[in-house]
Order: structure tokens, then C-alpha cells, then sequence
């Protein structure tokens, strides 16, 4: 992933900031900032998530890309966050632990790099809460 | 609109084509269509190429000029137009065709889709692929395309109790069908502990409930119902051509294993064609996974959700079952060249139409396709009939 | 007075034992680790690196007080294995729990006293009133080259202070320093492994400047050992540090709940702060605690702590974070050569 990319969603990537429309009460991670609901009549705001939720599906990677072989097998999850919405991320914890509706919380790690000699990427990952 | 017909189809061999290069798949599949119309190339209108990656897979854009100066087209200056809509952008193509020929915009006009996926590794294609998801919030937490249809077959696994077992069934029963099809790029029959003991992809997802890596091209020609009797003895009406859009990311969808896109396509597709499930003989649905194959039954409605695989185990989605699904072996058995795959779904539809499928032939009138771009984000669905 | 307001630590949770490691190189695995009292060392998670220690470290110190990130006016974060040679740390810890951007940064290194140094140093911003709050972080995944000694114990973990003048839970009362030109332990720039000199680390390198550092201390608070409830020394194996806490008239009592490295291994810039960190678990008002850093090159700093009422005040939850004991009790044991693909010492060409 090239630098601007990245850099431009650090603080959503490393705090979980993401959107809340204020208009019908629903929350956005990952942001939106126009509200599907509401469209142009929603007030979208900033909003910092508390980083817990629940695992709502995952499965158990054993055949990745480049970037990712190294981590192989890893969890992925989509997980609904407290306040409502829902992501896709690792989950960080033995393959034989992980199931439906595991409580999960928010953990800072690596997401990858750009090969040895350029930039490391940082942001959140899971583990069982 | 103008009513709108098929007058030819052309597709290659589905396989690891090693020499062959895109251009040349393209031009085979081309020359298979328009023979099979007895056009001229001068009579053609317009082209329309779906093609999901050749950026990334062979390091060409501009795909639309490159495929109309190789089918030597470019001299006639004709429009040529690549549509993109992931694993949808065969399906696409046809679609943009259709409305072309029905607007009476044009009248003589190519809906292609080719992809040549082997002249790069593994690994890249994972990553390529993986760009039909949303790169910046799926992508980017290391998931992989079978990674995300796994997630829908835990969470459907876990919803309607659907066994292991019953989803082997689907690619058994699609290698069966492929077998009889000379283009497949796996002829070849499989058993359901040779599914389930082939390894892990994406727990719960095996290598064998997965659509191979392909190249392949596959193209028809359409024009005005009115003039199809100039071509052909055989021409085959499009009753619907639809499309629908749903969110880029699974983890947005409100329910994990529906494909809200198939359901609005497939509503929309019997809506415009005044026809009901119970009209459709058999249907080409886009089994990139067998879990895939599941939730597409259930999301075009041809049974309630969560039955599809008491229906596949049941033997009721094979050749002489209630509904045929997949009669060329799918994109599991047949191959699954990403830009292609919705076309060559029409040229399999319009075989069993014409009764020149060879021995995998159905006794059929109507036939249906069904074409999914990433994880349901695009889904375009085509009714064809006997005219 | 300026002293510690909060603090948390962080230790990945793989550990790979002394015996194992000794069995890949042909050592005799039970001898070497009694040698060292060293019988298990952390190591980090493929995604986990000293970034993402300090960052771990510094939000369990935020959640156990509710102080506002926009108030830390200061971080530095000390380590021998920045994961960058250039490009702080210390901003990407700062980004990571809201401090940005009203604030000042650095990466230090001084081997394994880097952390003691930002401790120091952000004890003098906030003493002068130049910011409210420091944010001090010592972390590493220490390097260690495959079959050398330093294998045996080099280790993944870390721990951050908050330092400032505003009711802390320990008052630091005064710190010395003790620095010369040694050359006992060193990594040369583009080089992932360090060097030491063997033996010559102990007598002229760790006795020397830990002794001299804690005496200069005695002088300067007019105490001696007895004086203390606990007491900490930078611990690159269990023997050096319970050597010169013997020297120095500590009993092995004071030193036990400081005393992390035979299950924790050589943390680097972590090593001592760990160690007062586990302390600080355990500790209640009005007890004294004698810390001294050793950092290889080389330098100690020693500080004399006594514990305040705050540390069981309603604005300071213990509980919000693990504590020492229980971050070392969660742990998954793994062979060498997972040990080995997680420490990047498998080298894939791609």
C-alpha cells in the first residue's frame, strides 16, 4: 500500500476512529462519511469506538497472498463492534479457540509493510476479550 | 426497446493455456462467434470486452482498443468498450450488449469476456483477486477471496446446520457435469471424501470446493430479434438482462450469507421477463465456491433459504433433477476465467437451448445465468429463451 | 514532588524455555539455565514489534488513570531495536494513544538503560514545568545472534511511564547517574546482531557501573540498603542481579518481586523498568524502592522511589491493567523453529 493511502486513515486505522451519523444514530466503522440511511439529511461526526464487539463469522487462512504468507494460519473475522457496526479484521489467538459470538477487544499491531526496506503499517487487530 | 436475440456463440478451452496469450484468447473466442453467426466482421457494430485485471494479470489497460485492433476492427473505427465489475465483468459486458442492441443504438454487437490469470503466480492472483473485495477495509486485515466465502459458509453452516457432506455435493455434482463438457478445464470426477479431504484453503473451505485458476475467452453476438432469422436457423431471445449492486464489503451486508445483489438481479430478471421460477429448465450460477452455488439457489428463489443442499444431496440440482444447476460444471469444474465467466454462462445456456450440448444435453426451453462480482457486490442475471 | 502517575507493561505471549534453545545449539540445557536462572524468554508475535510493545505498554498506563492524552507534552521511547534506524517511535506511540500533535518526541538508545534515560528525562520537563506530563517508554524485542549467549536470554516485552508533578502514586525523590566510556556490548549501524565483549560485560561493565550508580545514590539520599522495601537492578540474567544486590546488602526478600528475568528473559531497555513495574504491583504506600538501570557502553541510573496514597486512590485502578505476574502467566510455550519464523530468523528470498 503506498504511504498516502495509508497515513490518510492512520488515526481511523490505530484508534478505531470512525463515523456516527447523528441524524438516524447509526455507526460507521469502517467511516463513511456520507450516511446510506440519511444521505445528504444525515449529520455524520467523528467517533472513536470503544473496541469491543463480537465475532460474527471467521475463517482460517492457510493460503494467503505475499504480503501474508509469513502469518499463515491466521483468523480473519468480521466482527460486530458494541456500538453496532461491524469490520473485517485478524483475530490474534490460537485457531482452535476461535468461535460465534466470541467476545473480542482491540489490540495494536503490525497490519504489514511495504517489503523490508519501506514502510511498516500499523493499526488494530483483535484478540479474545 | 427492442427485443434482442443471440446469433452466435464462440468460447475457448478452459485451462492452464500456456501458449496462449490474452489477445490470442480473445480473438479465438471472437472468431468462434462470428463464424458461428456467418457475420463479416464489417457488420459488426460495436464490441463490448469484459475483463476483470488484465492491468495486473498481463500489465494491459486499455483493453477495448487492443481487442478491436487485433479482431481487425480497427480499421472500421468501431466503438470498443471493457467493462469491469470484478468476476462480473463478462456478465456486464453482455448486459451493456444487450441494452446497445435494445436502445437501437447499435444492431450487430460482440459482448465478450476474457481473462488470461496464469502468467502470474499464486500468490499475486490471491492478491489480485482479492481487489474485488474492498481493498482498504477487507484487504487490508489479510483476507482472501476463498477467505471471505468461507466466512459466509461458517456463518450459514451455523445458521441452517448445512453439513460438510452437503456442500461436497455441490462440486461433485458439478465435476459430474463437466465431465461431458469438452471446454472444462477439469473433466474429471471427484468424490465427497475427496473433497473433504482435500486440504484447507479458508477452514471451512477446501481446495476442492474452489473454481480453479483460468484463461480462457468466450463471446456472442447479438442483435434485433427482428433481423436474427439473417444469421440463424436457432436464434435464442433474451427475456432479461439485469443487474444489481450491493455493499463492496461482506462485513456490510445485513445478513452474511445473502446475496442482497442476487435477490434484487434475480427479482428484477423474472419482473422484466414476465416469468416464473417454476418457467426456468435449468440455471448457470456462479459457483466461484461451492458455498456460492448454495446461496444462489436460495437467493434467486428457487428454494428456501438454507434447503439448497438438502436439494444438491438430493440429486434435484443435477442434469435430471427438478432444477439443473450448472449443466456445463460450473465454474468449479468448467474453470473459472474471471472476465469470462459470465459469457461463457450465455454460450453454455444457449448450447442447451439449441440442443448442441452433446452428452450433457437437458431437455430444456428457458435457462437462466446468474454472474457474481466479488462477494455479491455486482450480480447480473440473464433469462434466454427458444424464440 | 515529580514522580510516576501511571504505568503499564506489555510481554508478548510466546516463550520459548532455555532447555530448547540449548538443544538446537548442543548446549546442556538444565546446566545453562541454572547457570543464567534464566529458564524461559518471551519472544514476539509475527505482527508485534517494538512499536507495538510500547503502544501495548502505554495504553494499560492509560487505563489505570484517566489522564488526558493532550496533557502528555512529552514521549520518548527507549530501545536497541526501534523498528525504524530513522523515523521515530515515539511519534507513531503518540499517534496511537491521542497525544499528537501538541507534543515533543524521541527514540533513545543507550542499550538497556534507554528507558531509565526517558524516565529522567521527562522527570525534568515536567519538574520545570516545560510540559504537565512525560510519557517515558523502555521496550524491545531484543536481538540475540543464533548459538551466541545472548540467545538464551534476549527477550520481548516493555513498560511505560507516565511521569509529572500532579499527585503521583510515586514520588521519585532523586536519581543519579554513573557514565564512562565502555566498551562491553555493542551493534554496529546495519548490523541486526549485537557484539559484546564476554566476560568483560560483568566486572568492568555491569558490577562496575551498577555499584558505583547505587553508591553514588546512597550518598546523595543518605540511606543505605536496609533503608528500602524493594529494590531493582537491571537483570540481563538472574546471577548478575542477585550478585549485586548481595554486594550492595539487599536481601534476596527485597529483590524478589522485582526480579522477572528467569521467566521473562533480558528485556533490554524493558529489563529494569519491568522489574519496578512488577514492584509497583505489589506495593503499598510509604514503601521505598531503590532501582538501578544498566545500560551497556556504558552508564547506570539509580532512583529512590517511595510509594504514595495514591497508588490505592480511587483515581488510580490497578486492576484496569495486567499486572507483571499475570502478563507472564498468560503464555504459550513454542519450539524453536517457530521461535526462529517468529524472530525473522528464517530468511525467505522473495
Amino acid at each position: 500500500m503506498s504511504v498516502p493511502r495509508f497515513w490518510r486513515e492512520q488515526q481511523n486505522r490505530y484508534n478505531l476512529i470512525g463515523t456516527h451519523c447523528t441524524t438516524c444514530n447509526t455507526y460507521y466503522y469502517p467511516p463513511r462519511i456520507l450516511c446510506p440511511k440519511c444521505r445528504r439529511e444525515g449529520k455524520v461526526v467523528e467517533h472513536q469506538f470503544k473496541g469491543t464487539g463480537t465475532v460474527v463469522t471467521y475463517s482460517i487462512i492457510r493460503s494467503a497472498s505475499d504480503q501474508f504468507n509469513d502469518l499463515t494460519p491466521y483468523v480473519i473475522a468480521i466482527i460486530e463492534l458494541d456500538e453496532g457496526t461491524r469490520l473485517t479484521s485478524q483475530v490474534i489467538c490460537e485457531i482452535d479457540e476461535m468461535y460465534i459470538g466470541m467476545p473480542v477487544k482491540r489490540v495494536f499491531r503490525r497490519l504489514g509493510e511495504d517489503g523490508e526496506s519501506g514502510p511498516i503499517f500499523y493499526g488494530t487487530k483483535f484478540v479474545p476479550a | 426497446m427492442r427485443d434482442v436475440a443471440v446469433i452466435g456463440i464462440g468460447c475457448t478451452k478452459f485451462g492452464e493455456l500456456w501458449d496462449k496469450s490474452f489477445r490470442t484468447l480473445f480473438i479465438e473466442a471472437g472468431e468462434m462467434a462470428i463464424s458461428d453467426a456467418g457475420l463479416s466482421g464489417d457488420q459488426i457494430d460495436e464490441i463490448f470486452i469484459g475483463n476483470m485485471s488484465a492491468g495486473r494479470f498481463v500489465g494491459q489497460e486499455h483493453v477495448g482498443a487492443l481487442i478491436a485492433d487485433y479482431s481487425g476492427l480497427a480499421t472500421n473505427n468501431i466503438p470498443a468498450t471493457r467493462v469491469e465489475a470484478a468476476c462480473a465483468s463478462g456478465g456486464l459486458a453482455f448486459r451493456q450488449a444487450f441494452t446497445s442492441v435494445a436502445s437501437g443504438m447499435a444492431d450487430i454487437v460482440v459482448a465478450a469476456g476474457a481473462e488470461k490469470m496464469n502468467d502470474v503466480g499464486t500468490e499475486e492472483t490471491t492478491d489480485v483477486l482479492a481487489a474485488a473485495a474492498d481493498r482498504e477495509w477487507e484487504g487490508i486485515a489479510g483476507v482472501t477471496f476463498p477467505g471471505l466465502y468461507a466466512m459466509i459458509a461458517r456463518d450459514y453452516m451455523n445458521k441452517y446446520g448445512l453439513t460438510r457432506e452437503q456442500l461436497a455435493a455441490v462440486a461433485v455434482k458439478n465435476h459430474d457435469n463437466g465431465l461431458h463438457n469438452p471446454i472444462a478445464q477439469f473433466p474429471t470426477k471427484i468424490t465427497i471424501e475427496g473433497v473433504m479431504s482435500s486440504s484447507l484453503v479458508a477452514d471451512p473451505i477446501r481446495l476442492l470446493d474452489c473454481s480453479p485458476v483460468t484463461d480462457g475467452a468466450a463471446a456472442v453476438i447479438l442483435c434485433p430479434l427482428e433481423r436474427a432469422h439473417e444469421f440463424t436457423d436457432t436464434p435464442i431471445q433474451v427475456l432479461a438482462s439485469t443487474q444489481a449492486s450491493a455493499t463492496i464489503a461482506l462485513h456490510d451486508r445485513q445478513d452474511i450469507s445473502t446475496l442482497d445483489a442476487t435477490v434484487a438481479a434475480g427479482n428484477r430478471a423474472f419482473k422484466m421477463s414476465g416469468l416464473e421460477r417454476s418457467d426456468i429448465d435449468f440455471v448457470e450460477v456462479h459457483d466461484c465456491f461451492t458455498i456460492a452455488e448454495l446461496c444462489a439457489i436460495e437467493d434467486l428463489g428457487f428454494c428456501k433459504k438454507g434447503e439448497a443442499g438438502k436439494l444438491t444431496e438430493e440429486g434435484e440440482t443435477a442434469r435430471h433433477g427438478k432444477i439443473p444447476v450448472n449443466t456445463s460444471g460450473g465454474l468449479k469444474s468448467c474453470g473459472h476465467p474471471v472476465g469470462a465467466t459470465g459469457v461463457k454462462q450465455i454460450y453454455e445456456v444457449v448450447l442447451q437451448l439449441r440442443g448442441e450440448a452433446g452428452k450433457r444435453q437437458i431437455d430444456a426451453e428457458i435457462g437462466m445465468t446468474h454472474n457474481v462480482g466479488g462477494t455479491g457486490a455486482t450480480v447480473v442475471c440473464n433469462i434466454l429463451g427458444r424464440a | 514532588m515529580v514522580g510516576i502517575i501511571t504505568y503499564g507493561a506489555y510481554i508478548p505471549k510466546y516463550r520459548i524455555k532455555t532447555e530448547e534453545i540449548a538443544r538446537v545449539w548442543g548446549g546442556d540445557g538444565p546446566a545453562i539455565a541454572r547457570g543464567l536462572g534464566v529458564y524461559e524468554k518471551s519472544l514476539p508475535d509475527m505482527d508485534e514489534d517494538t512499536i507495538t510493545i510500547a503502544v501495548e505498554a502505554a495504553r494499560a498506563a492509560l487505563a489505570r488513570r484517566s489522564i488526558d492524552p493532550q496533557d502528555i507534552g512529552a514521549i520518548y521511547v527507549g530501545s536497541e531495536s526501534h523498528p525504524y534506524a530513522v523515523k521515530p517511535s515515539a511519534v507513531t506511540v503518540g499517534e496511537a494513544i491521542m497525544a499528537t500533535p501538541i507534543m515533543t518526541a524521541a527514540d533513545y538508545e543507550f542499550a538497556c538503560k534507554a528507558g531509565t534515560a526517558a524516565i529522567q528525562t521527562t522527570m525534568g520537563l515536567t519538574k520545570s514545568n516545560m510540559i504537565k506530563y512525560g510519557l517515558a517508554i523502555g521496550a524491545d524485542i531484543a536481538q540475540g545472534e543464533p548459538g551466541d549467549a545472548l540467545e538464551y536470554t534476549a527477550a520481548a516485552g516493555g513498560v511505560a511511564f507516565v511521569i509529572g508533578n500532579d499527585s503521583p502514586i510515586a514520588d521519585i525523590n532523586l536519581t543519579a547517574s554513573y557514565s564512562s566510556d565502555t566498551p562491553d556490548f555493542w551493534r554496529r549501524e546495519g548490523l541486526p546482531f549485537p557484539r559484546h565483549g564476554g566476560r568483560f560485560t560483568g566486572e568492568p561493565g555491569y558490577f562496575k557501573h551498577i555499584l558505583a550508580g547505587s553508591h553514588l545514590m546512597f550518598e546523595k539520599a543518605g540511606t543505605k540498603a536496609s533503608d528500602y522495601d524493594y529494590a531493582i537492578f537491571h537483570q540481563p540474567n538472574a546471577k548478575f542481579a542477585q550478585n549485586v544486590a548481595k554486594t550492595l546488602g539487599f536481601t534476596p526478600e527485597q529483590i524478589k518481586p522485582g526480579l522477572c528475568v528467569p521467566y521473562l528473559g533480558n528485556t533490554y531497555s524493558g529489563a529494569s523498568i519491568i522489574g519496578l513495574a512488577a514492584t509497583l504491583d505489589i506495593a503499598k504506600p510509604g514503601d521505598r524502592i531503590f532501582v538501578t538501570s544498566y545500560g551497556s557502553g556504558a552508564g547506570s541510573d539509580s532512583f529512590d522511589i517511595t510509594v504514595t496514597d495514591m497508588i490505592e486512590s480511587e483515581e488510580f485502578c490497578r486492576d484496569a491493567a495486567p499486572t507483571v505476574e499475570q502478563l507472564l502467566a498468560t503464555k504459550k510455550i513454542v519450539d524453536y523453529a517457530v521461535y526462529a519464523k517468529h524472530k525473522g530468523k528464517i530468511v525467505v528470498m522473495r
